[in-house]
């Protein structure tokens, strides 16, 4: 198992380097987004508003955390089915979207676009969350607060363990 | 004939000490499970998997963190003697108030939404419960309570199958539903097959058999078939987390129930490996 520590945003060459199966530790800035921000994210760039965070080469992890309990970072976090997102991706990755965490396999269109764009689909291990909160360094509510556990929290991360699962 | 009293404090303090037992911890067998796979298992990057998760067990009982940010949709399988009175609120609101404290006090996810089409806003609480009641005779009262995970029951399914349906044909139908599952539902598993009753009636008994032991007590026709059952799920290749591998069911319980003779419904139930359930006796 070959296993790659890599810094956000990936490059180019970073991400060719990749090959299924392979394990990565990732570190640097991701948003999450699951069901409800996409569903938002989605509309405002089909109406042509520009997003509040740069879209170009972002990593985005589908995931709703655990309220933060007092002297930690974060609480339980980990990725919720990637499927859901299916129909919103495609439109994410065309606007430069790099990279996406989540659990689970993804529609044909997906991977398809995934591989046309020369973006990458790393997933994480469902039901391990108290693990994956130990490489959360920072955990703030970014937009919508209103959503909850469903706003868009930016996270920094220090080797969040992921998979390579399509390229 | 005697009546016993329960007060709905005492209910309550249960409620909330099972909702503190299980967000931190899965069923002691699958923990055991997942020792015995990691140590036959050659793969490396599998090991790793396995190692993961039992790492996961590890700290979330350490530090007090949810094994599954999902913590759940809180479902409790309620037995009420009928000698018993709960004194002080109806059994639902109890189960309630005690998820809502338990929601804010564990830092649990608040994951339920007030509804479910056209007005998705959040409860912020985890409430209302889902409760299902049952009257026996006696003077106890028991709840099983669980915490459901949304992802594995996303990919669980129901077929009312045609009456001359063979045992072949049920056995298909629940090994498609957790090939369609794959990754998604997180796997190792535990199934539920809910068979007979009616439409309503196998849904909660595949829920129900979620909550059986996993090691099975007496041999019966049905339990001679679900170790086939298992054994046929577990020949699949899924695997853990779907890297493959020989472990994709962690045990299948089958309960049944009579039925009208047009039909034979099926219902599976998935359940991911953050198994999370107690029972409770009063």
């Amino acid at each position: 198992m070959k296993v790659h520590s890599l810094n956000l945003p990936l490059t180019e060459q970073e991400i060719s380097s990749l090959k299924i199966g392979d394990k990565v530790l990732l570190s640097g800035i991701l948003f999450t987004a699951r069901d409800a921000a996409h569903r938002r994210l989605y509309s405002m760039l089909s109406e042509g508003t520009n997003i509040p965070f740069e879209l170009n080469n972002a990593a985005i992890f589908y995931c709703g955390p655990s309220p933060t309990p007092p002297g930690r970072v974060c609480g339980a976090i980990g990725p919720t089915t990637s499927a859901r997102m299916d129909r919103y991706s495609p439109l994410l990755i065309e606007r430069g979207m790099k990279v996406m965490i989540g659990k689970g396999e993804r529609s044909e269109v997906v991977q398809a676009c995934i591989h046309d764009h020369r973006a990458v689909y790393l997933t994480c291990l469902g039901g391990v969350s108290a693990l994956l909160s130990e490489a959360i360094v920072s955990c703030e509510t970014f937009l919508w607060e209103e959503l909850g556990t469903e706003a868009v929290f930016k996270l920094v991360v220090l080797d969040l363990p992921c998979y390579v699962a399509y390229l | 004939m005697q009546i016993r009293i329960i007060p709905a404090a005492e209910v309550h303090r249960k409620i909330l000490e099972a909702i503190g037992a299980i967000s931190f911890a899965p069923d002691s067998a699958v923990t055991d499970m997942l020792l015995k796979a990691v140590e036959l298992e050659q793969d490396e990057t599998r090991k790793d998997v396995l190692n993961s998760m039992l790492t996961n067990i590890h700290l979330a009982r350490e530090n007090k963190i949810p094994l599954c940010q999902d913590t759940g949709t809180l479902v409790v399988f309620a037995y009420i003697g009928n000698r018993v009175v709960i004194d002080g609120a109806p059994l639902q609101d109890i189960i309630n108030q005690a998820l809502a404290e338990a929601t804010a006090h564990l830092y649990l996810r608040a994951s339920i939404l007030i509804d479910p089409l056209f007005n998705r806003v959040n409860s912020g609480n985890n409430c209302p419960a889902i409760l299902h009641l049952n009257i026996v005779d006696g003077d106890e009262l028991t709840l099983m309570i669980a915490q459901k995970g949304g992802g594995a029951e996303n990919m669980s399914r129901l077929k009312m199958f045609s009456p001359d349906a063979s045992p072949e044909e049920i056995e298909q139908f629940v090994m498609e539903t957790v090939t369609l599952a794959g990754a998604k539902a997180c796997p190792p598993l535990v199934i539920g097959i809910g068979i007979g009753g009616n439409f309503e009636v196998c849904a909660k008994l595949a829920k129900q058999a979620l909550f059986s032991p996993i090691s099975k007590e007496k041999e019966t026709t049905y339990s001679a078939w679900e170790t086939r059952i298992q054994d046929t799920i577990n020949k699949s290749g899924i695997g853990v987390q779907g890297m493959g591998g020989q472990l994709t069911a962690l045990a299948v319980n089958i309960l049944c129930a009579p039925c009208h003779i047009a039909s034979l419904p099926v219902a599976v139930n998935l359940q991911c490996h953050a198994h999370r359930h107690i029972t409770i006796r009063m």
